[in-house]
């Protein structure tokens, strides 16, 4: 939280909130009604409302009728501005903006030259354009985005936790926060987008609690944020993330311009390469999004522009399959890049119990495939096209954000304040896990975790064990921690002389051959032969309990609290019984 | 987080294990293994997580008192308002004679009548209906006795349709509060008991907020704008509650026409009288509110204030007038007191100055007399005619003062040449101030 002094009081009670993810792309609004997240819609009906504003004879557009104004009216659309907000011109990338008003330096910040004024009534002379800086634009955007919540809530929205890419600095926020405050609208809090996303799963009311690493893969238009999410209670801590924006939603697009332009050409040899014109271009390029996004839904999609290059109209389809082959750089480079971020947080795939797939990019059925392959079998993907369950990407973050603020829309900015500062958030997490040992089907000990490594303390779990003999029963707790085994393949299978290959590469290198199922069963087959298992290793012993006298067929319940200082409090006890054994272990 | 179930055994102990309440600590976790990361602010069990650690509370401790906290919502969520013993002539009521029925009474809402919130006849309802429900008398051997369970639907009916129920409070009149009578105000506590009653009125009003009766302490302004609100009283309270059954069968329309017209012509002359007995209310209120003798003493006062105030600055400035003037007047008759005083004393002063002038003439001539004339023996006529004569011009050559001083000199001196000498130097005097001509003086200048 930054930037308290701009930010316009407003009471906690007369609070309506919202959640709004500000994306470089598309944006969106959410809303809680009955401890649900609800996405709104705005007056066009759309859910996803590009971050575009364009002005056409004085007036002001956004969203998809801005977006359209790309092909007529580029000069005075400004779109992609997000990510320029509280950021100095030279360290901006223009590149996306090329096809509409450009950027241009201001002092310290970026500004756009647009025409927004009309010349009034009997005047000859148009009125000199005017320079928006960035501040000014996400000001007139988020006022559009609030009017249009307030418009549906029917009362005006006061306040909104907005989502932020993590690597948003503290310059951004604050530059946010201003922008935000000038539009009349209270910051409650910035949240990250990928734990925005998270929530928004967490918050299900069929979701259980529990303790998981989740890799959140953020793929928006113009740029990929990928995020390693330590899940621990209810409490996430971002453990790695990556950033990238050569794998995106744009480079999709520009795969389906540059196929379709050449089919164009090809059928119309005379015709001018419709890349060439700026007019033709952002056809192109908005007719590929819609295409794009119809090959998500469906596996054929139309390809229709009219007056194309030369008045010439071009129709034509395209099959899913096509597609895939035809962007297979972009979708390997997904998969290369979340892999990297796994490693980045010293983890392997198969540490990964869940994968978040966000952002409109993730809608793609290749890309949740293709993840499907990197990760083990056991490891959920969250998208629409492998999990009935998933929600819509494009909605995660503004119904994390919406959840977010509705939980915080009674505190007091300074009760926020305090509640997010670093002498807060800032904790220890453990670096092994600490359970118990248990006697497993063959005999060795088998190490049982009850506190999973990164989890911030202080933290406390409980388990429930069965004592089927009966008896007295040692709890012995002990630190632990994995390894990955990798048993090495049968010599048959070493003729094919992939016997450093991993499973991962394997998959991947598969998920990306497009030709037919047939190759999938044999991956299949090869995976049975390569095996890598994560294998828990017990270490230091912590302490050790004795329940005594626990009937025939009974359960014990071991509780083991963690402290801030790292001191273990082991309860241990029969369930239904009366005594308990307790213990504390001061840390080493 | 809840218990989670593992289905893997716990180990038997091992022989010979003991310890110390069967506790024995081994190791423990080392500092520098932990990792400081930083949380992300975000989602219920983090705001959990914030709360414990800025109220630096164990996890029990938060436990208890969420616990705690949670089961106060839940008692605030029970109404318990809405208990009131149920009156078993009530229980007994037809549904059919719905029109007389009191429906708040019915939904144990009369506590709060008009008062009560949609939501709070909502959940009463529902309280009614787990209870009365036929279905559950049918259970307890009694069929068919859905009678009260009727005039509950009816009841709540009517409550959560906001233009029936408005039709039913303005004839609500168990809600109504009766005017105080003398006996009750000769206690006192007056501006209470009719403050009650214009709250409870102030349920008709459109206009809200409606302006509160006061108390003794209330300014004027405060006054004279509730009487002010009050005598142009908005009511929407109207009487179509009381309308008599108009025939639905479509057989007569005249019967009908007729009916609904004797309706709306009972609908107004009871809104008229409504409207008169409010005036009323508002009249006798009027009439025995001290306040307003109060308030109409002081204005009086207060005008009177002005008229002597102004009558004692006209005495006043009257009194200031004659002053003046007898001023003036003793003034001037002083001046002329004065002048005149002067004047007899100018007078007075002239004729001592004549007097002194006869008598120092006197005694220039006795002195010329008193030197036998200058001359030796018996002086001739003619010398003593020369020396007066001198003495005449010299005396009519100079001033009374001069003629003073010349008799001083002259007084008490008897030898004649003396007296010669100050006639000589007199003589000199003056002809060497001019006054006198060489040759005038005869004699005394010899």
């Amino acid at each position: 939280m930054s930037g308290s002094g701009t930010r316009p009081a407003v009471d906690p009670n007369d609070r309506v909130t919202i959640g709004i993810s500000f994306g470089n792309s598309n944006s969106s609004i959410a809303h809680v009604v009955d401890d649900k997240a609800e996405v709104i819609a705005n007056e066009d009906g759309d859910r996803q409302i590009p971050t575009i504003l364009s002005y056409v004879d004085g007036d002001e557009y956004y969203g998809q009728q801005a977006k359209n104004f790309l092909v007529r009216n580029p000069t005075n659309t400004i779109a992609y501005f997000r990510d320029f907000v509280g950021k100095e011109f030279k360290s901006i990338d223009p590149t996306h903006n090329h096809a509409s008003a450009h950027p241009q330096e201001a002092g310290e910040t970026v500004s756009f030259t647009v025409q927004d004024k009309v010349a009034a009534e009997g005047e000859e002379e148009q009125p000199a354009p005017s320079v928006l800086t960035v501040s000014e634009v996400a000001t007139r955007y988020l006022r559009r985005l609030v009017g249009a919540a307030s418009e549906y809530l029917g009362k005006k929205v006061t306040s909104a936790v907005i989502t932020v890419p993590t690597n948003f600095g503290d310059k951004q926020r604050a530059a946010l926060t201003a922008a935000a405050a000038a539009a009349d609208l209270e910051v409650l809090q910035f949240i990250s987008e990928p734990v925005a996303a998270v929530l928004a799963y967490d918050a299900r009311p069929e979701a259980k609690l529990a303790d998981k690493i989740q890799v959140v893969a953020d793929l928006g238009g113009t740029r990929s944020d990928v995020a390693v999410v330590a899940s621990r209670g209810g409490m996430y801590t971002v453990l790695a993330t990556a950033h990238d924006y050569e794998f995106t939603g744009v480079a999709l697009d520009k795969v389906l311009i540059d196929h379709f332009a050449k089919e164009f050409l090809k059928k119309n040899p005379k015709a001018k390469d419709p890349r060439e014109t700026p007019r033709s271009l952002a056809k192109l390029r908005l007719e590929a999004e819609v295409t794009k996004r119809a090959l998500s839904r469906g596996t054929n999609a139309a390809f229709s522009v009219e007056s194309l290059s030369d008045g010439i109209d071009y129709a034509t389809t395209i099959n899913r399959l096509r597609y895939e082959t035809l962007a297979r750089a972009v979708f390997e480079g997904i998969n290369r890049l979340v892999e990297s971020v796994v490693k980045k947080a010293g983890l392997d795939v198969l540490d990964v119990d869940e994968v978040v797939l966000v952002g409109g990019t993730a809608h793609t059925p290749r890309i949740a495939a293709n993840l499907g392959f990197l990760f083990p079998k056991t490891t959920r993907i969250l998208a629409p096209s492998t999990d009935v369950a998933a929600i819509n990407p494009s909605e995660l973050q503004a119904r994390g954000a919406a959840l977010q603020a509705s939980l915080i829309c009674d505190y007091d900015p300074e009760d926020i304040e305090q509640s997010t500062h670093a002498a807060v958030t800032t904790v220890p997490h453990v670096a092994n896990a600490i359970g118990i040992v248990s006697p497993g089907a063959s005999g060795e000990d088998v190490f049982v975790p009850i506190i999973p490594t990164d989890t911030a303390v202080p933290a406390r779990r409980t388990v429930q064990l069965s004592v089927p003999a009966g008896g007295d029963v040692l709890v012995k707790v002990v630190e632990g921690n994995t390894h990955i085994k990798v048993t090495k393949p049968e010599p048959a299978a070493k003729e094919k002389d992939e016997s450093k290959a991993a499973k991962v590469e394997d998959a991947d290198d598969d998920a990306d051959d497009d030709d037919d199922d047939s190759d999938f069963s044999d991956d299949d087959e090869e995976e049975e032969e390569e095996k890598r298992e994560k294998v828990w290793k017990i270490g230091s012993t912590l302490a050790e309990a004795a329940v005594r006298g626990v009937q025939k067929d009974g359960k014990v319940e071991v509780s083991i609290t963690v402290g801030a200082d790292l001191t273990v409090l082991v309860t241990a006890r029969e369930v239904g019984g009366k005594s308990a054994v307790r213990g504390s272990v001061p840390s080493a | 987080m809840d218990a989670t179930v593992i289905s893997l055994p716990l180990p038997a102990l091992p022989e010979g294990w003991e310890a110390e309440k069967d506790f024995r600590i081994i190791g423990g976790v080392a500092k520098s293994s932990a990792t400081a990361r930083t949380l992300e602010p975000v989602g219920p069990h983090f705001l959990a997580h914030a709360r414990r650690a800025r109220h630096k509370r164990t996890f029990s401790e938060d436990d208890r008192i969420q616990a705690q906290e949670r089961a106060k919502k839940i008692e605030e969520n029970e109404d318990s308002d809405i208990s009131e013993p149920e009156d078993p002539i009530l229980l007994q009521r037809d549904a059919k004679d719905w029109k007389t029925q009191d429906h708040y009474k019915v939904l144990g809402l009369s506590k709060y009548r008009w008062r009560a919130t949609e939501e709070q006849i909502k959940r009463a309802h529902r309280k009614k209906v787990l209870k009365h429900h036929p279905d559950k008398k049918a259970a307890a051997g009694r069929a068919d006795d859905d009678n009260f369970f009727k005039c509950i639907q009816k009841a709540t009916e009517i409550l959560l349709d906001p233009v029936k129920r408005r039709q039913f409070d303005s004839v609500d009149e168990e809600a109504d509060v009766e005017p105080p009578t003398k006996k009750q105000l000769a206690k006192g506590n007056y501006y209470k008991l009719w403050g009650n009653v214009f709250k409870s009125e102030a349920r008709f009003s459109k206009i809200h907020p409606v302006p509160s009766f006061g108390d003794e302490n209330s300014t004027k302004e405060e006054v004279e704008n509730f009487y002010n609100f009050w005598y142009n009283f908005d009511s929407w309270r109207s009487f179509e509650y009381l309308d008599e059954e108009v025939p639905d069968d479509n057989e007569n329309r005249d019967q009908k026409r007729h009916m609904e017209r004797k309706n709306a012509n009972a609908r107004k002359k009871k809104k008229a009288e409504d409207n008169a007995r409010l005036r009323k209310l508002l009249d006798d209120a009027a009439a025995g509110d001290e306040r307003i003798k109060r308030f109409r003493q002081e204005a009086n006062a207060a005008k009177h204030k002005k008229r002597l105030e102004r009558e004692a600055a006209e005495r006043a400035a009257a009194e200031e007038a004659r002053r003046k003037k007898e001023e003036e007047e003793r003034l001037a008759k002083e001046a002329e007191e004065k002048a005149k005083a002067e004047r007899e004393a100018a007078k007075k002063a002239k004729e001592a100055a004549k007097n002194a002038v006869k008598k120092n003439k006197r005694v220039l001539r006795g002195s010329v007399k008193d030197a036998n004339y200058f001359v030796e023996g018996d002086a001739s006529p003619a010398t003593i005619d020369a020396v007066l004569g001198d003495v005449e011009l010299i005396q009519g050559r100079i001033d009374a003062d001069e003629i003073a001083a010349l008799a001083t000199k002259l007084s008490g001196l008897k030898v004649a040449d003396e007296i010669k000498d100050v006639w000589k130097g007199e003589v000199e005097r003056l002809l060497a101030a001019g006054k006198l001509q060489d040759g005038e003086i005869k004699a005394l200048s010899s």
